[in-house]
């Protein structure tokens, strides 16, 4: 629940985006960031909502560990790994209606 | 417990992994004596135990698992609260690592054998989500720090259906590392702060914190490099008697950190003085929703009858379990009778055990120690392009 999942802003639409999470696209939430994110930044996620943008310089580094995690096929009994993908499922999929949509 | 022999460590620059622990080993040795520290997280504990780091700490280097696992410094009375609503007939709907969390008699597991209706989500949206889809009346119940309370915070500000509440047991980091600090007994000489955590609250609220109680706070990322660099700069501020703040993890974590998700905290949330487990009264650490929101917080909306469940009998074991001790930062599970024997993921006595940011849990699947052995993998870690 400390983790968060970093993805990438495809397209915004008020205060929702749709990210990129490893090639699966997700709607996030913008209620909480404090900038404008639009295509192609990295927003940091936690339960479905987008807490950071983060600065382009960082991506490369910020997306290792989780691209380890991910990619990490004997992870399965994985806690840290377990915890990522807890948080890519908090992150509603696109057919999902988001809380509070007008 | 873990069976994969270490190959080694993996480190995306082995190098500079190998260079943050040897300084490490040079500041130790040349302060003379054992130095203690505290994170407050669990995934700080994760990748610590995951890669094996304490395995290239010095021997008087001690990294202490603080109260940063939200499900287990709930305290019992809060789960009480939820299995009585449940056993009630309320629909609960929670995150999956508070199920097994066992209350004065009994855990929301126990209460769904029973009966109860429990609904496990993800997220917060999930369970407002629930909401839309019924008419029953859905309970959130809600666990973690300030991370996960501001997504509470901006559902309850949206508007959520009418059928929905939240029963808030979400707690703010700051105040227990003061009550840690001070606390008789303890040996912390220095934090790392969680990094996601601070993404919210900004790297600024420890800058006090590290005057006022005269310990350094360095804010740390997840990485096994930025854990081994953070330590470094925490043992420097050590062994300098510097009590500065520092931020080693800016990629995440802004000076003021998140203003938004401040004010929306602040909005719904009041923080109010109570326990957390192992730690008898956090000032300002628990937060409760405000009278704004009195029209979705459950402990207004129900009468919640907790009495029952306090004159049943504690299940077995529990008063051998040093769960609390443990958030406390004063036990660790190898000083527990019941770690890996009567206490399993499989059948677990305490809290620390349940949660995936548990400290036995964390043990258990990939030991804690040195004298453990660490989940390790043969394959290298993938490049980035």
């Amino acid at each position: 629940m400390c983790l968060g999942v970093p993805g990438r802003v495809i397209t915004v639409d008020g205060m929702i985006a749709t990210v990129d999470f490893w090639g699966v696209k997700k709607h996030v939430r913008l209620d909480v960031i404090d900038e404008p994110v639009g295509p192609g930044d990295y927003v940091l996620n936690h339960v479905g909502y987008a807490i950071r943008r983060i600065p382009p310089e960082d991506i490369a580094e910020t997306l290792a560990l989780y691209d380890e995690l991910l990619g990490d096929v004997r992870a399965d009994g994985d806690l840290m790994a377990a915890d990522v993908r807890g948080e890519l499922a908090g992150v509603a999929g696109p057919a999902d209606r988001s809380p509070g949509d007008g | 417990m873990a069976d994969a022999a270490v190959t080694e460590m993996r480190f995306r620059d082995p190098v500079r992994a190998r260079a943050l622990a040897a300084r490490l080993g040079e500041l130790v040795a040349g302060a003379g004596r054992q130095i203690s520290v505290m994170h407050v997280c669990g995934s700080h504990e994760q990748a610590i135990a995951r890669y094996g780091l304490r395995a290239s700490f010095p021997a008087d280097l001690e990294v202490i698992m603080g109260p940063g696992c939200p499900v287990c410094v709930t305290d019992l009375p809060e789960i009480d609260e939820a299995v009585a609503l449940a056993r009630a007939g309320v629909r609960v709907a929670t995150y999956g690592d508070m199920l097994k969390v066992p209350g004065t008699a009994m855990s929301l597991a126990d209460a769904q054998t029973e009966g109860a209706r429990i609904d496990v989500v993800y997220s917060v949206a999930q369970a407002v989500e629930l909401a839309r889809a019924t008419t029953d009346e859905i309970v959130f119940f809600a666990s973690g720090f300030e991370t996960t309370a501001v997504a509470t915070a901006a559902v309850l500000v949206a508007g959520p259906p009418p059928n929905f509440s939240v029963l808030s047991a979400h707690k703010y980091i700051p105040p227990v590392m003061e009550i840690v600090a001070e606390m008789p007994g303890a040996r912390v000489e220095g934090f790392l702060a969680a990094g996601h955590a601070a993404t919210i609250t900004g790297a600024a609220v420890f800058e006090q914190f590290a005057a006022r109680h005269r310990r350094p706070v360095v804010v740390a990322g997840f990485e096994p490099l930025d854990i081994l660099a953070a330590l470094v700069a925490l043992v420097e501020l050590v062994v300098t008697g510097d009590a500065r703040a520092i931020n080693c993890y800016p990629r995440c974590v802004a000076r003021e950190g998140n203003k938004v998700a401040q004010a929306l905290l602040w909005k719904v949330f009041r923080p109010i003085g109570g326990r957390w487990r192992g730690i008898a009264h956090v000032p300002s650490g628990n937060l409760r929703l405000r009278d704004e929101f009195a029209h979705v917080d459950a402990r207004r909306r129900f009468t919640i009858d907790v009495e029952a469940l306090w004159r049943m009998a504690p299940p077995a074991l529990v008063e051998h379990c040093v769960c609390g001790d443990i958030m406390a930062g004063i036990a660790a599970p190898r000083d527990c009778t019941l770690f890996g024997r009567a206490c399993t993921p499989e059948t677990p006595v305490g809290a620390c055990m349940v949660s995936s940011e548990g400290t036995c849990r964390i043990w258990h699947q990939y030991g804690g120690h040195p004298d453990l052995v660490a989940i390790g993998r043969a394959a290298p870690a993938p490049e980035v392009p």
